[in-house]
């Protein structure tokens, strides 16, 4: 085996890899999050489908939105095996098991809560991204820049139904739990962690994962409450 | 029998200097043709066995742990002690080896004292090296504490885990040489017996504890590194199972224990609570620099506080009873700890004893606390304080601690010469389980430092000259010697396990060690003695009669490890009174009530006593047999010790 | 007080093993847990029963042999203590007390609550020391290390090897136990020459055990009988991925 395999399959190597992804992941939401403020632009939504065209036709981006991928499929696999591999360590579970002290429930429920987020990312791209890609999304005409596929369109369709709305909004809870946790988990996985700032990453975690999905989740009421097509 | 010391020749400084160059050495390419058994991985058989593997022998090392760490050496609290004068204050080697002379109340060796004096300040690099965390100062250099009423700093200390992590420091280098496979380590494997060919220690006996198999395991020489026999008290502060059968069965091949009497006992450690007891906890001797020892005044007051009517914090000052304070006025609450643990037992003895069980007597820090405040005891204590009020839920900060003495450590064990070789050729024994360095009591923090001193920088020098007489030629385990032993060692197993008596092992243990504290205890006679004696050896066979043992002998059967071990604190224990009642002085840990000073203070025969009692082994029911040592002082004066 | 022990009783390796119920009675609460097992087996050997085995020596929290899942956490409710430290006073009148071995694929049961702790000490084997032969080492004050080293050193060195943090995890990760004896060493410049192998070695065989991985839930350290922090997980993660890129192994 060679040193790099030997130094991504062993445990701290593959946590490195978890800790690394995921920091891509919280980086990419801060690109998101801010991109999709556009949703509250009250233009009927032509400055976002203008980012949207512009964020689907540039090469760096779309370098960018496969790494993105990428790691959001190395960080499912990779924690899919962490989580195997922990289950085999404890063949017989205990009878009675009582949570420590000042462990969060975040942290002990990290793989149920990436099983979650994970599966509102695949909805959530099968209705945007998929559809953006493959589907059928009608096109705009803002004069400048010729007929561009009209996003906000789809958006707005969407969250016109109640249940999906309230969905996303329980979605983003679950979000911020796991990014609770993982946020500062990748950093005391990078061994990022030292007296003097531990705890500003603690506090930017908590603030980081509370905020983010926040946001994230006032964009769907946004517009069920006040740009509600029925 | 004649007992050779094999002392060097020449004046004391030289003595082990000459006889490193005179030992024999055996050859570097010839080293790996020896197998050598070390039975234990305290700081003695780990740094003894990794010294000897990087040396290049074969070595073999035994522990009835699940891991070589778990000894019992990783207890210790205080320190260290080593001659390396870094304060300044006047140490020297042959300042340590003075105080440790006469703190031995003049009845150990000059010369192995002197040496471990001399090595000790190796043990510290060496230690240092190994990367063990001594405290240190602010400029980076190793710190240094007095302990244990020395008048100079030289106590090298890790908090109060100095054991734990010398022990680790030796752990890691044993475990180095497992990983070479130099040193094949057998864990969860007691030592049951001693083969010996001709004469010469030849091998071990030993039970897996796991599967119980009996396994025969042959070597060129066999060390015995496997500590004290405290627990023969049933109660002490050595860990529950800290035993003396390897040595035991050694004596009972012809090794010949030395001085059993010499007991210390350790005057602060907390107090039994009840008859459940298991183990005694022990409490820094450094809480007397500001605690005060006290009992009440009168009876009544001590029989209402240990019914609970009266609080101590109620009694006032002119009805407590500064005990050591008002018969030691120089050294006060500091007197030595066979002094300090005497006292106590009088004024229980009187009746003023206070807690639940009236075998306590009151540390004070109210004084301190007033004097110092409360933070800076904290920051002297705070550690200490917090386990006490683990253990007994009083707060020491508003009430008195409650403390009694308890047993700590045994200055007695086989004889050994100045290689450290018993009077069988090949066997030796290090560390506590000899009786070589510390006379008849032990300086605070002077265990560590012999312990380290034998494994480190003396067998490796020492076992050469006898390996190198040997022929190259493998042990065979296969030998009758081996037949006969592992048959020994067999019908012994069987035997107790088919008694199916009615008492429990430790229902044994504990009855032997209420007599043991009794009549062979802080303060003995020979009346008691002689009572004791008797007892023991009713007891002894109720125990072949009546035992319980239960569970079967081929799987972990700890009921039966303790029966193999409690077997034979019921032998040894009768040795021990044996030589307390022969030996009619008092010293050291050893005080007889016929003779005391007018004071009441330990009263030494030195015309008659200055030997080594070293007994030979006749028969489980027969009288030992008593071999003298006779104990020769050309450096120092043989002075009274007087602490008033 | 009156308990109710709800003990794990397991005859050997290879046994499916259970729970057995036992009624304790008059319980005082001054004595220590294993002084209230010692009563139980004192009962069982009397009745003819077989003791619950389990591990146990110095009963002064020193040791690390100790090692029982109590009321669902190891070493019991108390933080900071080891379970010969535990005393029935934190317990009521009533109680029903769960009493189970350490789980861990890595710590096979042995019987009852006695399981195999042989994977710490070879991964000590593998690289846990710092390679220096006895004799011919410089003076000790020669090196001087600051005291700030010194007792953060000491600190990662107090690990008892009791399991603890292994027993705690929901991972089963020997992380802690690991970094522990890593960041000792790696602190202390007298460690500092063989750092690199040594902690790429530790790790390899502390995964080749079976270990879990860890996932930064920090249960171990609050679990831990001697409270030894995060700070040296982070510091051996640094530790080893710095090694895997610069060490001299291919």
């Amino acid at each position: 085996m060679s040193w790099l395999t030997q130094t991504f399959t062993s445990s701290i190597g593959r946590k490195f890899l978890t800790a690394l992804t995921g920091l891509f992941l919280i980086f990419f939401l801060v690109g998101h999050v801010t991109g999709n403020l556009l949703l509250f632009k009250p233009d009927e939504g032509r400055a976002f489908n203008e980012y949207t065209a512009f964020m689907t036709g540039n090469l760096g981006i779309m370098i960018v939105r496969y790494l993105l991928y990428a790691a959001i499929i190395a960080h499912v696999l990779i924690t899919l095996m962490l989580a195997y591999h922990n289950r085999k360590a404890r063949p017989v579970p205990y009878k009675a098991a009582k949570p420590s002290p000042h462990v969060t429930w975040s942290a002990r429920n990290m793989g149920i809560l990436g099983t979650l987020v994970l599966v509102f990312i695949v909805i959530h791209m099968s209705n945007f991204w998929y559809s953006l890609k493959w589907g059928m999304v009608p096109t705009i005409n803002y004069q400048e820049g010729g007929d561009i596929k009209n996003l906000y369109a789809v958006v707005r369709d969407s969250f016109s139904s109640l249940p999906y709305t309230l969905f996303y909004v329980v979605m983003m809870v679950f979000l911020a739990f796991h990014l609770y946790h993982g946020f500062q988990s990748a950093f005391q996985t990078l061994g990022w962690r030292h007296k003097k700032y531990w705890p500003i990453i603690r506090n930017v975690s908590l603030w980081f994962s509370i905020i983010v999905p926040f946001v994230f989740a006032l964009m769907p009421l946004y517009i069920y409450f006040f740009r509600n097509i029925n | 029998m004649n007992l050779n010391s094999r002392i060097p020749e020449g004046p004391l400084a030289e003595k082990w200097e000459k006889h490193k160059f005179n030992v024999k050495l055996v050859n570097p390419a010839n080293k790996r043709k020896f197998d050598i058994i070390v039975v234990g991985t305290g700081l003695a058989g780990a740094s003894a066995a990794a010294s000897l593997a990087e040396l290049g022998y074969n070595v073999k090392v035994f522990t009835f742990h699940d891991s070589p760490r778990r000894a019992h050496s990783i207890a210790a609290q205080g320190g260290i002690n080593a001659a390396k004068n870094y304060q300044n204050d006047g140490d020297s080697v042959y300042r340590l080896f003075y105080d440790t002379v006469k703190g031995g109340d003049y009845r150990s060796r000059e010369a192995n004292v002197y040496r471990l004096a001399q090595v000790s300040v190796n043990i510290i690099d060496q230690c240092v090296a190994q990367g063990v965390p001594f405290a240190r100062e602010y400029g980076g250099l190793l710190d240094n504490r007095s302990f244990g009423g020395a008048q100079v700093s030289r106590t090298f200390y890790a908090k109060g885990q100095t054991g734990q992590q010398l022990l680790l420091g030796a752990y890691s280098a044993l475990s180095r040489q497992v990983a070479t496979g130099k040193v094949k380590l057998y864990t969860r494997t007691e030592m049951l017996d001693l083969v010996l060919v001709d004469g010469q220690a030849r091998g071990i006996i030993t039970r897996n504890l796991i599967t119980g198999k009996i396994e025969r395991h042959a070597g060129h020489a066999v060390l015995l590194c496997t500590g004290g026999y405290g627990n023969v008290f049933y109660l002490s502060t050595n860990a529950m199972a800290s035993n003396a059968t390897a040595a035991w069965r050694a004596h009972r091949k012809g090794a010949l224990f030395a001085n059993p009497c010499f007991t210390q006992i350790h005057p602060t450690c907390i107090p039994v609570s009840g008859t459940y007891q298991s183990k005694l906890t022990l409490m820094s001797e450094s809480l007397r620099n500001d605690g005060r020892v006290w009992v009440p005044k009168s009876l009544e007051d001590a029989a209402r506080i240990r019914k609970g009517e009266i609080k101590p914090t109620d009694l006032p000052e002119e009805a407590r009873d500064y005990y050591l304070e008002r018969r030691y006025p120089s050294f006060g609450n500091l007197v030595p700890r066979d002094v300090a643990s005497r006292n106590a037992k009088y004024v229980c003895d009187e009746g003023r004893g206070v807690g639940g069980t009236g075998l306590a007597v009151y540390l004070d820090f109210a004084d301190a606390i007033r004097r110092d405040g409360r933070n800076t005891i904290e920051a002297r204590y705070g550690n200490l304080f917090e386990m006490y009020e683990k253990i007994t839920g009083d707060d020491p900060y508003t009430t008195p601690m409650m403390i009694y003495p308890a047993v700590h450590y045994t200055m007695g064990g086989l004889w050994v010469d100045y290689n450290l070789m018993t009077n069988i050729p090949g066997l030796y024994a290090l560390g506590e389980a000899n009786f070589s360095d510390h006379g008849a009591n032990r300086l605070g923090a002077s265990a560590l430092m012999q312990g380290l001193a034998d494994g480190y920088f003396v067998i490796p020098y020492t076992l050469g000259d006898y390996i190198a007489s040997l022929p190259f030629q493998k042990v065979d385990a296969s030998h009758p010697a081996f037949d006969e032993a592992e048959k020994g060692v067999k019908d012994t197993i069987n035997k107790l396990m088919s008694i199916k008596g009615k008492r429990t092992v430790d229902d044994f243990h504990r009855e032997l060690g209420n007599i043991m504290w009794e009549y062979c205890g802080m303060a003995r006679n020979a009346e008691g003695l002689q009572k004791a004696i008797g007892l023991i050896q009713q007891l002894r066979a109720d125990f072949w009669k009546d035992v319980n043992v239960g569970g079967n002998v081929d799987e972990l059967n700890m009921s039966l490890e303790k029966a193999n071990r409690v077997a034979d604190f019921l032998e040894l224990g009768e040795l021990m009174c044996r030589d307390a009642l022969h030996r009619e002085e008092s010293c050291g840990g050893h005080f007889r009530d016929e003779y005391q000073t007018p004071e009441g203070e330990a009263l030494r025969n030195d015309e008659e006593f200055t030997y080594v009692a070293a007994w030979q082994y006749t028969g489980a029911n027969a009288e030992p047999q008593l071999h003298k040592e006779p104990l020769q002082f050309d450096n120092v004066k043989l002075t009274q010790r007087s602490y008033k | 007080m009156n308990l109710t022990l709800n003990v794990w009783r397991q005859k050997g390796p290879h046994d499916k093993g259970g729970f057995v119920k036992y009624e304790m009675t008059d319980i005082n609460h001054h004595m220590s847990f294993l002084e209230m097992m010692d009563v139980l087996n004192e009962q069982l050997v009397k009745k003819g029963e077989e003791p619950v085995h389990f591990d146990h020596d110095c009963r002064e929290g020193i040791c690390g042999s100790c090692a029982m899942h109590i009321d669902g956490r190891p070493h019991g409710p108390m933080q900071g203590t080891a379970t010969c430290q535990l005393h029935m006073r934190v317990f009521k009148d009533g109680d029903t007390i769960t009493v189970e071995p350490w789980r861990a694929k890595a710590f096979p049961v042995i019987k009852d609550l006695v399981v195999d702790r042989s994977a710490f000490d070879r991964i000590i084997q593998a690289g846990g020391y710092v390679s220096v032969n006895t004799g011919g080492v410089p003076d000790a004050n020669e090196i001087p290390v600051p005291k700030k080293i010194a007792d953060e050193a000491f600190n990662a060195a107090t690990c008892i090897s009791c399991g603890a943090c292994v027993a705690a995890c929901k991972n089963a990760s020997a992380m802690l136990f690991v970094a522990a004896k890593v960041s000792q060493l790696a602190l202390l410049p007298q460690g500092k020459v063989e750092r690199k192998n040594r902690v790429e070695k530790m790790v390899a065989q502390m995964d080749a055990e079976g270990f879990g991985n860890c996932t930064n839930t920090q249960a171990c350290s609050v679990e831990c009988p001697k409270e030894i922090s995060q700070d040296f997980i982070a510091m051996m993660n640094r530790e080893y991925i710095t090694a895997k890129f610069t060490s001299d192994n291919v």
